[in-house]
């Protein structure tokens, strides 16, 4: 018998295709981004911001309804620089996955940071957002390219941290 | 509330790929080992209860229903648990739960995962909708945690080579264990490549196929066996993306370590616990649950790691076994806590025992480090 005929496994691949339904609350904020535009969403409970929003707040259980328009600018809550493949990821390492905390929200989201020497990035570092060309908006924060550094003082990150008031 | 205890412990051995026995096989030979600890036959089981992590990590949808002849389950009642990396710890206090609360008198429960059969890593990592494609995996995710914690406790790096270091000498102890790497220090980590920085190729968690199962039963069916007493059990969740988290000191974590302590009359952790099994996957964890879980205050969690102290000799012993850092079947890997917890107060922990242990502790956390599952077991029900 061949080394092949030997197998003791066989290989099945699975292929899953996802259609998302974005919900209400997503649906409004995708809409703004395919326009360039940031727009989070506040508890009308405790206030936090949320950005993207999911539609309610899960401190508090209620729907976010108060549309909050935001900037691009933000700083990095922390940051890890990825040095390995991962499988069905289309990047190549290394690069950085940041939490980006935009000025105005109360949650951060993962974004890529580039234009720096990855020894120089810190947390708490200013950064902002560098769009696509307008003609390749979709309905994604792939959008934004990445964020970049930008001569600001540093954020202390402890002063982020939610508290309601 | 009836009392209960754990009267059989049964394990796998650990490896990258377990390829001598199918899904169904390596569930079974937790089961029979933890059967044969027990001492009792498949007509004492009155229900089994199945965890495993995400169904993505093998691509097996419904394990429970492909396994329901392997595990027993055949005219029983069959329940099946998921709370990610915490399911064996979720799985554990299912079972338990349904003793003390007098459904079942004896509950068999088994948890596993066979990572070899897919890839963890690509399921952790999808494209999610609306989103740059830049997430890579469970260090990928936990890496932005530790360095914050790094940086607000301005600890040294060296402490995270010394978890990964002590974890895989107690593995050395542990036949069962996934990674044995005799000869390991702290330069043998320092000088593997970096993963998710921080973090380093041995101070992560290997990929293990494995299953662990505990026979559960009610105090009045415990006879003359070794018994670990359930004294306190808990599970807790938080919200993955809420305002006002603090992933490097989940409340949930707090909480949930506070209930066990308060239902098993434990008034500080450091001194009336013996030994601990705490859900370690990436080497800066050991500090970092040394904190949540009240053993020292916020920031003193890295000194006690330099200074020995969770050694396997030292004033809180963690993760004897060798822990996830030295094997990791993930769905299993919370109830191999729990299991090694019992196994340590029944005094069956063989050369990875930690001398007159009485009470332990057992732990999972999973998901975006927002589920939480514990446990404390004692040798006594006093």
């Amino acid at each position: 018998m061949s080394e092949e005929e030997k197998k003791d496994y066989a290989e099945s691949p699975i292929n899953l295709e996802y259609h998302y339904t974005a919900g209400s609350a997503t649906t409004r904020f995708l809409n703004q981004v395919k326009e360039g535009k940031i727009v989070g969403q506040s508890c009308p409970k405790c206030s936090a911001v949320y950005v993207p929003p999911r539609g309610s707040c899960p401190r508090c259980g209620v729907a976010t309804n108060i549309e909050v328009p935001l900037t691009d600018k933000g700083c990095i809550e922390s940051f890890t620089i990825v040095h390995i493949p991962i499988p069905g990821n289309p990047i190549v390492p290394p690069y950085v996955c940041a939490m980006i905390r935009l000025d105005g929200a109360n949650i951060s989201f993962l974004h890529l940071i580039q234009g720096i020497d990855v020894e120089e990035i810190r947390i708490g570092m200013r950064i902002q957002a560098v769009w696509k060309p307008k003609d390749e908006w979709t309905h994604s924060l792939e959008n934004i390219k990445w964020f970049t550094p930008i001569d600001e003082p540093d954020v202390d990150v402890a002063t982020l941290r939610f508290e309601e008031s | 509330m009836i009392q209960a205890g754990v009267i059989g412990v049964g394990q796998t051995k650990y490896d990258a790929k377990r390829r001598d026995v199918s899904m169904g096989g390596l569930v079974r030979e937790a089961i029979d080992n933890a059967m044969l600890a027990a001492n009792v036959e498949w007509d004492a089981i009155d229900a089994v209860i199945l965890g495993k992590a995400p169904d993505m990590f093998e691509g097996v949808v419904m394990p429970e229903l492909y396994l329901a002849d392997a595990i027993g389950a055949v005219g029983k009642p069959v329940l099946r648990v998921h709370t990610a990396g915490s399911v064996g710890g979720s799985t554990g206090v299912i079972a338990a739960t349904h003793v003390c609360s007098g459904q079942f008198k004896t509950v068999l429960t088994v948890t596993f995962e066979k990572q070899s059969e897919s890839n963890a890593t690509w399921a952790l990592s999808p494209r999610y909708p609306y989103s740059p494609h830049i997430n890579a995996g469970a260090g990928g995710y936990f890496a932005p945690f530790i360095r914050e914690y790094i940086r607000r406790y301005d600890a040294p790096e060296h402490i995270g080579w010394k978890v990964a270091v002590k974890d895989r000498l107690n593995a050395l102890k542990n036949p069962l264990a996934h990674l044995h790497i005799p000869g390991i220090d702290e330069k043998m980590v320092s000088d593997t490549p970096m993963l998710w920085e921080p973090l380093r190729y041995l101070e992560s968690c290997p990929s293990s196929d494995g299953a662990c199962a505990m026979v559960i039963t009610s105090k009045d069916l415990v006879g003359s066996r070794d018994v670990a007493w359930i004294k306190g059990m808990a599970v807790r969740s938080e919200g993955t993306l809420s305002a006002g988290r603090d992933e490097v000191n989940p409340q949930a974590g707090i909480d949930c370590a506070k209930d066990i302590y308060d239902q098993a009359g434990i008034t500080n952790p450091y001194k009336d616990i013996d030994c601990a099994e705490i859900y370690v996957p990436f080497s800066w964890y050991e500090p970092m649950w040394l904190e949540n879980l009240g053993f020292c205050d916020l920031g003193e969690g890295w000194k006690l790691t330099d200074k020995d102290a969770t050694a396997i000799d030292g004033e809180i012993p963690f993760n004897m076994s060798g822990g996830v850092m030295s094997s990791n079947p993930i769905g299993a890997s919370g109830m191999i806590r729990f299991g090694e917890a019992a196994l340590q107060v029944m005094g069956k922990a063989n050369d990875h025992q930690v001398e007159d242990a009485k009470v332990a502790m057992g732990h999972a956390y999973g998901g975006a480090a927002q589920f939480f599952a514990m446990w404390i077991v004692s040798s006594s029900l006093d």
